[in-house]
């Protein structure tokens, strides 16, 4: 089976049309952050239900969503993600386990990295509400002005920062 | 008309919907190679811009997608979820998430697919990103006012910008050629690649052909609505097109009887109606009939649709309007309102009855200018029709 990607702006038109399908049929657009939002919710509520009950974040999570946290439609679209990445995956034989790390720094940098980068974007997702899916992309779909405000902070932040960390990757 | 969801689609269903579309979604992301980290940075140092390509094609062609189903008539752009604008928080967030991602080598939608195919690091980096959102969650009194600030509300680029829809577009659309091209220049030059950065081959140029026809029924072909206005403004189109015709003394009839099958459309002007309105009429205008919510009770079964209006030409043009886009069981107030004021409301024998018909009709009329003036009197103007103004909730 051939390990070449997709040429990128067909898989751009697939994303696109996704979508729009996705808009039209759900009135919603895609999104990544708010399934691991979710999860980390509901893991909170019954771990340390009383820690939950006193924060005020918790509090406006549950007047706004109706039920468990995990029955959201993003944590529904999440399961996909994994679904649809790991037959891809198979078909293109691109499955194994493996720790991807750039030249000069060696796995345990790269894990610490990788821990650093999540908690910041997912912290950073949060105050953005959304990221680069939700906010971003979905956001440039419907033209809001939020979303395409924190696209451009996104990519603009990352350039502003690439060059102090170019030593994990170049 | 969508959003299909709940009406057409339900929303446990729904649930289903999103495990499908995260398939397509997570094999989309896969198949582009943003399952690897060093591909994803690769647009932060120049040796590999397919987030870029990916992006901002996916980008413009949904945008496009959404503004055609909404110039064509088959989304109700009110219904479907706007992401919020609050400005500081956005770009501060966006600059963490920058941030983030220069660090972490993911974005989560990109980290949740490279997980599935078995990338350790993408493991970890969605538990960073728990750890995050818990970060945040506990710290939430310290930055909430912030988070709260600089609120728009759903405002849409075009807005703030005070330029039309299709300008931005225009430009959004030039913007993302611009940096294909120049991207591409950028990324063999560094990567020391000899190839031209631009080649038309047919793939792309087929491509950029469906592209090009998206674009165009988006702004060229005029909408659904434009169209049919135009139509209607042909005086002998409408005058041959058949339309059931109901006298003012049936409506009377109908309204004192209380009639529940009949529905009352009112198509004047909304102060108006404020001034007078039928019992159990209700203000409508051309522009429900384009809107999912309204236009629900014009689909109410086995009912009588009445369109009332000043005249009966202009009733007769909503008539053939709603007909052509499919509405049933529509009639039009003969003579309009006009001649049920002076027929009914205002009825006053002018002439000694000809005959026992035209007596039966007379006494008719003079019982109903008694009981339907008291009972517009007692009625509470229903206003104009509902719009479901209940969006979406989506976002992250």
């Amino acid at each position: 089976m051939s390990k070449n990607y997709m040429n990128p702006y067909l898989a751009g038109f697939l994303l696109g049309l996704l979508l729009v399908a996705t808009v039209y049929i759900t009135g919603r657009g895609l999104g990544a952050s708010g399934a691991i939002k979710s999860i980390t919710i509901e893991s909170v509520n019954s771990l340390a239900p009383e820690h939950a009950e006193g924060s005020k974040f918790f509090k406006e999570y549950s007047a706004t969503h109706e039920g468990t946290a995990l029955k959201s439609w993003l944590v529904f679209e999440v399961i996909g993600v994994l679904i649809g990445a790991f037959i891809s995956g198979l078909v293109s034989d691109r499955l194994n386990f493996k720790i991807e790390h750039g030249p000069n720094i060696g796995p345990k940098v790269r894990i610490l990295g990788a821990i650093t980068g999540g908690l910041l974007f997912g912290f950073g997702a949060q105050l953005g509400r959304g990221c680069t899916s939700g906010a971003a992309l979905s956001g440039m779909a419907v033209l809001s002005t939020g979303g395409i405000v924190t696209m451009i902070a996104i990519f603009g932040g990352a350039y502003m920062f690439a060059y102090f960390f170019r030593k994990l990757w170049l | 008309m969508g959003p299909l969801v709940p009406d057409i689609i339900s929303n446990d269903l729904n649930f289903i919907v999103a495990l499908v579309i995260g398939v397509l979604f997570g094999a989309i992301l896969e198949q582009a190679g943003f399952s690897t980290s060093k591909k994803l940075v690769g647009l932060f140092y120049g040796y590999d811009f397919t987030v870029l390509r990916v992006f901002f094609t996916a980008g413009v062609v949904a945008m496009f997608g959404i503004i055609m189903l909404d110039h064509w008539g088959y989304l109700d752009l009110n219904l479907i979820y706007i992401n919020p604008t609050f400005v500081g928080a956005a770009i501060v967030g966006g600059l963490i998430m920058g941030l983030g991602f220069v660090v972490g080598g993911f974005c989560p939608g990109t980290s949740v697919c490279a997980a599935a195919i078995g990338k350790i690091d993408a493991m970890y980096f969605v538990f960073g990103s728990a750890l995050g959102i818990l970060l945040f969650a506990e710290g939430y009194p310290i930055w909430e006012e912030f988070y709260k600030s600089y609120g728009y509300g759903g405002i849409r680029i075009f807005e703030s910008l005070g330029i039309s829809q299709s300008l931005f577009a225009f430009i959004l659309t030039s913007i993302a050629l611009l940096a294909f091209w120049s991207t591409s220049i950028i990324e063999n030059k560094i990567n020391g690649v000899d190839k031209p950065a631009v080649r038309f081959t047919p793939y792309y140029l087929g491509l950029a052909a469906v592209g090009i026809f998206i674009a165009i029924s988006a702004f060229m072909f005029p909408p659904k609505k434009a169209g049919l206005l135009e139509l209607v403004d042909n005086k002998e189109f409408i005058s041959g097109y058949e339309i059931e015709e109901m006298t003012s003394d049936e409506l009377a009839y109908r309204i004192m009887e209380q009639d529940k099958k009949l529905q009352i459309f009112d198509f004047r002007p909304y102060n108006e109606y404020k001034k007078m309105s039928l019992p159990n009429s209700i203000s409508f205008s051309i522009d429900n009939f384009f809107e999912k919510e309204p236009n629900k009770l014009l689909n109410l079964r086995h009912r009588t649709n009445v369109f009332i209006a000043n005249d009966e030409t202009e009733e007769r043009k909503i008539a053939v309007i709603a007909n052509e886009l499919g509405y049933e069981n529509i009639e039009i107030l003969k003579g309009g309102i006009p001649e049920f004021q002076s027929k009914i409301l205002n009825f006053t024998r002018i002439s000694e009855p000809k005959n026992k018909v035209e007596e039966t009709t007379f006494r008719f009329r003079e019982k109903a200018s008694n009981i339907i003036p008291e009972m517009i009197k007692n009625n509470k103007p229903a206003g104009k029709v509902e719009k479901k103004l209940k969006r979406v909730v989506g976002g992250c």
